[in-house]
């Protein structure tokens, strides 16, 4: 059967309506009954984002000549490459963010809009954070000091540093006076 | 928990008790995905990895008895097939679970609708299931059971792109949110599909009951926020809860109309329902999910006073062929299945 509104695909939907208690059955190819009826349909076989992965993961920009070697790197605590990742949509492990690093950001604000985390942050593993950033703020600030051969200061900052540093290396807790 | 108290009639809160606009929103969902920081995702991990992550979150429990007393760990090989099946109908484990199941394991609570998946795509989901739209209760219960694992178990964290997953599409927050609306008003006035474009157009998925891929029964609809990364988990909570309370809005409307407009159709729609299920002797799935939605329909707009509110959720669950195979004891043919759905249907609604 062809497509009562196109007729020339095949029939493949057939559409009930009851309006105003009448029952009416028209029989569309599946382009014409989305465009008539408003419909969203159901693929057969399920469509997410998952499936579009690979293909937004290919169109990646990879300078000419260095795609290959960009297929073959490698994330060293997994072992998966760049090249299953795309195949796949998937990550080995947390290490791979770290290996496929440089071309995530254009992935994820193509899937999200974003490629900033603005959620929560784990408490102890926040921990760490906050005295990493502290640490390279410190290290600029002994820097500037330095420069103006502010020794006095620079001393001040550095031993700030290494009370951050003992921090970090005792997992975030305050190690002393 | 053990098996017998399984049988012998767990079932979800969700299902039984009714919630915050809990007439079109039968149930609302967060899901947290968290990983270990030093072992592979499981699909990667061998064995002994993934052993590794079901010792370590048992650790955890054994740290905290007083938090997770109410938990019983059971690792999936262990339960019967019939009996995952139902966790996958009651919504409290994902299919994928199953098809992991040489070492995954669940953490499911006795009382309320909290679980914990070990070893699905990720190696942990927490995740909780309340009836009605409560989505922000179900955040803070989640968030509650992620941060005690937290206090033990080093997370895989990026400054920048928050917490890792096996997927692109959870990383960041590893939130999903879910709410399971019923819109019978909608889909009788052709409605439906420009109400769920419009949802599809502000960072919103529409999908069937079970989630992804799974087809649109009995006028149920499942919504859930698409971008994980980007946005704080009270924004992405807030944003579906406004776009389901504009929908149930739509969706009233819808109804009022059904009943302005044409309220002897519907009210025969609804009791020619009523009849078939109270009278039919096979009924096969879908035809059950049709009737039982009108037959809530009927209920909801006040039509049809003999039939307790929560029936249709319940039935929903209890007629499905893994739930009357573990009744029946034994594996049935679809006859059989059909004869014992419309026997336990008849039964509810008498």
């Amino acid at each position: 059967m062809l497509c009562q509104e196109c007729q020339k695909r095949p029939a493949n939907v057939h559409l009930t309506q009851i309006i105003n208690q009448e029952k009416k059955t028209r029989h569309l190819c599946e382009q014409c009954a989305r465009e008539k009826s408003g419909f969203t349909f159901q693929a057969q076989k399920p469509f997410s984002i998952h499936s579009l992965l690979p293909g937004l993961l290919e169109t990646e920009a990879i300078p000419a000549g260095t795609a290959e070697t960009a297929c073959k790197v490698q994330c060293e605590q997994c072992g998966l490459t760049y090249a299953q990742f795309v195949k796949i949509g998937r990550f080995g492990c947390g290490s791979c963010y770290n290996t496929f690093n440089s071309r995530l950001c254009s992935l994820f604000r193509r899937v999200h809009g974003a490629s900033l985390h603005a959620g929560k942050v784990p408490a102890r593993a926040g921990i760490l954070f906050k005295i990493k950033r502290g640490i390279g703020e410190q290290r600029r600030q002994l820097q500037i000091h330095v420069n103006r051969e502010e020794f006095e200061q620079a001393a001040v900052v550095r031993d700030r540093i290494r009370r951050l540093e003992q921090e970090l290396a005792g997992g975030g807790q305050d190690s002393g006076p | 928990m053990d098996l017998e108290q399984f049988t012998c009639g767990r079932r979800s809160k969700w299902l039984t008790e009714s919630g915050p606009d809990g007439e079109i929103v039968l149930s609302s969902r967060v899901r947290l995905a968290r990983n270990l920081r030093d072992l592979p995702f499981p699909f990667l991990a061998n064995d002994s990895q993934t052993e590794e992550v079901l010792r370590q979150v048992g650790d955890v429990c054994r740290k905290h008895p007083e938090s997770f007393a109410a938990f019983s760990f059971m690792p999936l090989k262990e339960i019967p097939a019939p009996l995952r099946q139902v966790l996958v109908e009651e919504r409290l484990i994902s299919p994928l679970l199953i098809r992991e199941a040489r070492n995954s394991a669940l953490l499911l609570h006795t009382a309320d609708d909290i679980s914990i998946m070990v070893n699905e795509e990720d190696h942990l989901r927490l995740q909780c299931l309340l009836p009605g739209l409560q989505l922000e209760k179900a955040l803070q219960e989640a968030g509650k059971y992620d941060d005690l694992l937290e206090q033990e178990l080093d997370f895989a964290f990026h400054e920048e792109w928050g917490y890792l997953t096996a997927c692109p599409t959870n990383v960041g927050t590893g939130l999903r949110a879910s709410v399971m609306v019923h819109l019978p008003g909608l889909v009788l006035t052709g409605q439906l599909g420009r109400v769920l474009s419009a949802v599809t157009q502000v960072g919103l998925t529409v999908r069937g009951l079970h989630g992804e891929g799974s087809e649109m029964g009995g006028n149920l609809v499942q919504i859930s926020n698409q971008v994980t990364l980007g946005q704080s988990e009270e924004e992405i909570v807030r944003n579906l809860h406004v776009v389901t309370r504009q929908i149930l809005e739509q969706e009233m409307q819808a109804r009022r109309l059904l009943l302005n407009e044409g309220e002897d159709f519907i009210a025969d729609r609804v009791n020619r329902a009523l009849g078939l299920l109270r009278h039919a002797r096979l009924l096969s799935a879908g035809e059950a999910f049709q009737h039982l939605s009108d037959v809530k329909l009927g209920v909801d707009l006040g039509l049809l006073d003999s039939v307790p509110p929560q029936v249709q959720k319940e039935l929903m669950v209890i007629q499905s062929p893994a739930c009357l195979q573990l009744a029946a004891g034994k594996e049935l043919t679809e006859l059989e299945c059909n004869r014992e759905r419309s026997r336990i249907i008849r039964q509810h609604l008498q």
